[in-house]
């Protein structure tokens, strides 16, 4: 059984318990555990079930690499699914569960997929769901739908109890991995004074070097690392993180760090995780190397797990994994495993080499007494729920001859693998090693920056070299490099020398025994996480996936959480081996960041709740929030769609503020409308390109309602110019369009016209403007007083200077409505003053507030356009029938040669007309006209659809515009618009103007 | 995730507070023009991979537009430079040929 | 007239860096040739500054001079003196082609004050705020998250911020939420 030991543990306190729960038990571990390490001591093998076969799973590695042991975290606001055992720091109340099982861990139903599993071959899905095509949404989708994912999505009423933060940083040298190579690099970077940043991904610094041991100088590699990091402590240009991921490596030096902060203690003050922005001049990947599993039958069992993995869980945390343990291996790196596990007083049954002769370490496990099998190989793991016997032949053949031996857990290693996915995210490229069997980055082709050269350096395993004296000596190159590409200049010291028991060489191996039959291959696990066998990659070569990437959708190889960091290599070289083909020749799939799963929060930041994003006020937004405003978004505004009273439905709020603006007096904040100067001696004729209408011989004081089209001839905005002075005219743009027409006219100022003397400004916050409309709009401003607002001192579309009551104000004499109707800016900070003053002086007048709605529907009544309901990005002036603002004296604005194209000049083109439903009724928002026959899909032919349907409580009726092929000839004809409620719409097509054809109501 | 260096304000700036204009240097066709050369000038574009000319607006900072030679398949960057110019500078065309000698894009070489 | 109000009318918070919002600020966007002697003599009168450099800020108090962009300058004047300024400047501008306009109610200004001011800053924005990189007497234009700001540093504690008045609600708890208690970053 898996148990606590009495001595060993470096990073656990004895004398801190920690208790926890797994799956509703309650357990105990201590301070420093990982869950996984505390689930082993509680002889909890079994941690969760496969993917696709449900098999028992336990835990097989001891890091970041883990594929089984993942579990659901947390409950409620903190619940999270998923997460590695071998990665999550224990603390007091955790909570943990069991995945992948129904009804519970020990019993589950979907375990007879194992028995399927015959059955259930690579491509099974692919292959049985396509016939018959039905099925497919009735029977298959449901059925894999439910037992799709690995962990359960949160509770969908919880919401995340913490808080997430970004933070930029920047930095000369950023060195991914804080084990020995990746302190050294820091150092021989740090030294030439260049600005250093650290992340490590765990708690601890140093890595393997305290666990696998070996000496540096006269020190032992642990006591040197402990030297290294208080060395590294005290430096003001370096900054060291732990418990820090580098999740990325992108373009020009990005890379994402995934802090997390309070993971390991639940509540605590500040964010949880913290995302870092990182901008380094040069990286050093020292990500170190992760041990492969052997393809042997049953590997896949609890109880056998990586060697190297059962070495940390003796050293670090001081539990064995079983108490008679046999070794499988194909290097010497495993007998350190066998050695470290007798000396702590575990029973080694023997140590199985599939190599015909062994290093000196083989020599020193012989001496304490432990056997040695050269040339021989694990057969078979027995076992359901954990491993009870292994069945042992010979490496070579097919593993017939086989002998029976009794044990609890099996340490295997297939060798190592440098950690290549950073230096591989954004381009680095990689050189197949023959004597380690492994990929490693290629000095030659590293990811290129911003100014062509390369701006990783791999350090340490993460690099090739394995052996101690060797890491250390590349990651001092390494660092001093770094820090040279960076612009400084490295001293010139040398590597300290490590020592370690010098190794003999590793062979390759991919299946055991070399030959295994398919009984035994179709046991052998490649991917536990997503249950891929020897048995499937070999049956997709021969389904013709040659491609590696092809294989691994095909079978679904190093797809999920793990992304196949343990089993990559060695199903790429059955696929290999099945094609026979190099290694080298087949390649890796694409590494793509994140290294691990990052969380949602950490990506999304800061940006959620409140600040999830900006909602821009107006001077007046409380108020409007404080009486009664139903929100509506326009861009990142908020503007008041109807303000309702207390009782009053939404639909009811806008027919009464419909009518009494036409009837009495409504206030609009239009705070919102773009108001842009354009200034210069060359003001004029920038605007007569800028507008399709002549904005240069406006007179001072008048106003000109303008059109903007792009230079492809659609229409992009309007508003109302206003001329200020003989150089400088205010442009008016739509509450989406300030910033928009802003940019587009510097555009044109800055790529085209840069000699042209005009300066623009946005002075749009600068103002409050306040729509004052309806019959008693002139009265309510003569009882506050001021400036004379008479039909002859401010006539229509004219705008004065002055003050209302004691405010400092520009009041235009514009309308969107038809009503009589003056538009008073004031300054923002005396906004909401100004409201209060013409509500307080309004209120003999009947004045209201109106929101957007309502200006929808006064404007709709009047037959106005409405940028972004009548224009769609498609849509040109001729369409809406404003040919009278397509000004013929001007040679040339943005848009006139675009509208000679011959699709713009089309006939039959859809054009603008009024719609007045047959029945009064209202036509549903986007409805389409529909004509005589159907297309090639049998639906009706289509010739024309609504652009703004209402309710107009003054006329009593629905109203509509809309673009109909024709329209303009076809006065009087009935049009139908089938609608999504099954009903069809009959409308008269009818002249846009609805209300006041003759603009009596505006001009008194 | 580029960065780039702003000629205007000397700053290196991200790409979050970028936003590319699609391609540099194009001539504007108006009224008067054949439908050939409006139809260049409005949707027809180099889409290289290796040298390419860019525009670029720092809006999330001064509002300035200004061009970067950039490579699209490994994102070296040789220069930026005002938009206020109808053709790169010497020392970007230099910077290219040491890198890409004999390449063309339109008009440049 | 009525009492102007600010966008947040002096809001804080404390946290491991003060937010304040600072109250209503005289600021003139002045956009012109910033080699012009007229204009330097202009700003000179208004703000007693000479024209900032490139990325300057020449500010004491609530006066002085921003360098916007290569065309474009923010004067600083007391907020109750801008018209006049205004329109002193305007007057020296004459023929001059340049645009001055007052934008002090189109902005927000906010304090961000205390030794974990420049992590806050560089929480949410992409700039390098380490001491050797920016300091007082510098500006820089970019974003605050998802919205454009100008800030630069009164001390090398303290940074003024600006952005667009409708967004200050928004910058506001942004601000307050890099500066919530116990996210130090210990870099800066």
């Amino acid at each position: 059984m898996s148990t606590r030991l009495a001595n060993h543990g470096r990073l656990i306190d004895r004398s801190k318990k920690v208790t926890f729960t797994f799956n509703g038990t309650s357990m105990q571990g201590f301070e420093g555990d990982t869950l996984a390490s505390a689930l082993l001591a509680n002889d909890q093998m079994m941690v969760g079930r496969s993917f696709k076969y449900h098999r028992p799973r336990g835990v097989v590695a001891s890091g970041a690499e883990e594929p089984n042991a993942l579990v659901g975290l947390g409950q409620g606001n903190r619940f999270e699914p998923n997460q590695r055992a071998t990665t999550t720091e224990l603390f007091n109340g955790l909570t943990s569960v069991s995945q992948n099982h129904w009804p519970n861990l020990e019993f589950d139903v979907g375990a007879i997929n194992t028995h399927l599993s015959r059955f259930l071959p690579a491509g099974f899905y692919y292959k049985m769901f396509i016939h018959p095509k039905p099925f497919w949404k009735h029977v298959y989708e449901p059925f894999i739908r439910q037992s799709a994912g690995l962990g359960k999505a949160p509770d969908k009423d919880s919401r995340d109890a913490d808080t997430y933060e970004h933070f930029y940083a920047f930095t000369d040298v950023l060195v991914i991995g804080g084990g020995i190579a990746g302190l050294q690099a820091a150092k021989a970077a740090a030294a030439s004074g260049a600005k250093v940043l650290l992340i490590e991904q765990t708690a601890h610094w140093g890595g393997r070097a305290p666990v696998d041991g070996g000496t540096v100088g006269d020190e032992p590699v642990d006591k040197f690392v402990e030297q290294l990091v208080s060395e590294l402590e005290t430096m003001d240009n370096v900054t060291m993180r732990n418990r820090c991921m580098g999740a990325g490596v992108y373009d020009h030096g990005y890379v994402l760090g995934y802090e997390r902060l309070t993971d390991h203690a639940p509540g605590a003050q500040g964010p949880r995780h913290r995302l870092w922005r990182i901008r380094a001049k040069q990286v050093v990947t020292a990500t170190g190397a992760i041990e492969r599993p052997l393809s042997f039958a049953g590997n896949d069992v609890p109880g056998v797990i990586l060697a190297s993995a059962v070495r940390d869980y003796v050293v670090n945390w001081g539990v064995t994994p079983g108490d008679r343990v046999i070794i499988a291996t194909n290097n010497d790196d495993a007998y350190r495993t066998a050695i470290t596990l007798k000396q702590a007083g575990v029973d080694v049954i023997r140590v199985v080499d599939a190599r015909s002769s062994a290093g000196l370490l083989a020599e020193e496990a012989r001496q304490l007494g432990i056997r040695v099998d050269p040339g021989k190989a694990i057969a078979k793991v027995k076992g359901g729920k954990r491993v009870k016997k292994v069945e042992l032949c010979n490496q070579d053949g097919i593993g017939g001859a086989r002998e029976e031996v009794d044990c609890d857990a099996v340490a295997m290693s297939g060798g190592w693998s440098p950690v290549v996915h950073l230096w591989s995210h954004c381009g680095g490229k990689l050189i197949w090693d023959e004597a380690n069997a492994h990929f490693r980055p290629d000095p030659k082709r590293p990811p290129l920056g911003a100014d062509g050269d390369g701006f990783v350096v791999a350090a340490g395993s993460a690099n090739g070299p394995l052996a101690l004296g060797d890491v250390l000596t590349d990651a001092h190159a390494a660092g001093k490099a770094a820090a040279k590409a960076a612009g400084h200049k490295p001293k010139n010291t040398k590597a300290p020398s490590g020592d370690a028991t010098e190794e003999a060489a590793m062979e390759p191996v991919w299946l055991m025994p070399a030959n295994a039959d398919i009984q035994l291959r179709m046991k052998s696990w490649l991917d536990f996480q997503n249950d891929v066998k020897v048995s499937d990659v070999q049956l997709a070569a021969r389904e013709g996936y040659e491609s590696v990437e092809h294989t691994k959708r095909y079978t679904t190889l190093g797809m999920a959480t793990d992304q196949g960091k343990l089993s990559n290599i060695n199903g790429l070289a059955i696929l290999a081996d099945a094609l026979d083909a190099e290694i080298p020749k087949v390649g890796t799939t694409t590494f793509r960041p994140p290294y691990t799963p990052i969380s949602m929060g950490a990506i999304g930041g800061e940006a959620r709740g409140e600040v999830f994003q900006p909602i821009r006020r107006t001077p007046m937004h409380d108020w409007h929030d404080k009486n009664g405003a139903d929100w509506e978004p326009v861009g990142h505004w908020r503007r008041t769609y109807a303000y309702t009273r207390p009782g009053e439905s939404v639909h009811d709020a806008v027919n009464r503020e419909v009518k009494n603006t036409r009837e009495n007096l409504g206030l609009l904040d239009a705070s919102t409308l773009g108001k842009l100067i354009v200034k210069g001696p060359d003001a004029g004729k920038f605007l007569d390109m800028m507008y399709t209408n002549m904005m240069s011989t406006l007179k001072v004081g008048k106003c000109r309602y303008g059109l903007m089209c792009s230079e492809n001839g659609f229409l992009i905005d309007d508003g109302v110019v206003a001329r200020i002075d003989d150089d400088t005219w205010l442009c008016h743009t739509t509450t989406g369009g300030a910033e928009r027409i802003h940019g587009h006219m510097e555009e044109w100022l800055q790529t085209e016209w840069w000699d042209w003397k005009v300066y623009v400004a946005n002075v749009t916050e600068q103002y409050a403007q306040i729509a004052v409309v309806g019959p008693n709009a002139r009265k309510v401003l003569e009882k506050l007083g001021g400036m004379d607002v008479s039909k002859e001192a401010l006539p229509f579309m004219e705008w004065r200077d002055g003050k209302i009551g004691d405010f400092d104000c520009r009041a235009y004499r514009v309308s969107f409505s038809g009503e009589l109707s003056y538009e008073i800016a004031v300054a923002a900070s005396h906004g909401q003053a100004f409201w209060d003053a013409l509500m307080e002086a309004g209120k003999e007048f009947g004045v209201m507030p109106y929101g957007t709605e309502c200006l929808h529907i006064l404007r709709a009544e009047k037959g106005f356009i409405m940028i972004g309901d009548e224009t769609d990005g498609t849509v040109i002036p001729q369409d809406l029938g404003l040919n009278w603002a397509l000004s013929k004296k001007k040679e040339d604005y943005l848009g006139k040669r675009a509208h000679l194209r011959s699709h713009m000049a089309d006939p039959d083109r859809w054009k603008l007309v009024g719609l007045e439903t047959v029945d009064g009724s209202v036509i549903p928002d986007g409805a389409y006209a529909v004509g005589e026959g159907v297309n090639a899909n049998g639906q009706r032919n289509v010739i024309g659809r609504v652009t703004s349907t209402y309710y107009s409580a003054n006329l009593g009726k629905g109203i509509a515009m809309g673009l109909i092929k024709h329209g303009p000839d076809r006065m009087g004809e009935i049009v139908e618009f089938p609608g999504t409620d099954d009903k069809t719409y009959k409308a008269k097509i009818v002249d846009p103007i609805f209300f006041d054809k003759d603009g009596e109501k505006q001009n008194v | 995730m580029l960065t780039l260096k702003c000629p205007f304000t000397g700053a290196l700036l991200d790409e979050t507070e970028l936003n590319c204009g699609g391609e540099a240097h194009r001539k504007r066709f108006g009224p008067g023009s054949s439908d050939e050369d409006f139809e260049t000038y409005m949707f027809t574009r180099e889409n290289p991979r290796g040298v390419h000319f860019e525009l670029w607006l720092h809006s999330y900072g001064i509002g300035k537009w200004f061009i970067a030679a950039r490579d699209t398949e490994t994102m070296e960057v040789y220069g930026t430079y005002p938009a206020q110019t109808t053709e790169p500078p010497q020392e970007v065309i230099d910077a290219i040929n040491a890198k890409h000698p004999g390449w063309t894009w339109r008009e440049f070489s | 007239m009525s009492e102007p109000i600010s966008a947040l009318n002096h809001a804080s918070f404390d946290g491991i860096a003060k937010v304040e919002e600072c109250g209503l600020q005289g600021m003139i966007t002045l956009r012109g040739n910033l080699k012009d002697k007229v204009l330097i003599k202009a700003v000179k009168d208004a703000a007693g500054q000479k024209v900032p450099g490139q990325r300057e800020a020449l500010v004491d108090g609530d006066t002085g001079v921003c360098w916007m962009s290569p065309d474009e300058l923010l004067v600083l004047v007391p907020y109750t003196e801008v018209e006049a300024k205004l329109s002193a400047m305007n007057n020296v501008l004459g023929g001059t082609h340049a645009l001055a306009v007052n934008v002090s109610d189109a902005r927000a200004v906010f304090r961000v004050s205390g030794a974990s001011a420049r992590e806050v800053m560089g929480k949410v924005a992409p700039v390098d705020f380490s001491t050797d990189m920016f300091q007082p007497g510098q500006i820089r234009r970019s974003r605050l998250a998802q919205v454009a700001g100008a800030f630069w540093m009164d001390d090398d504690q303290t940074f003024r911020v600006v952005c667009f008045r409708s967004a200050a609600d928004y910058a506001f708890k942004l601000l307050k939420v890099a500066a919530q208690p116990g996210s130090e970053v210990g870099v800066y």
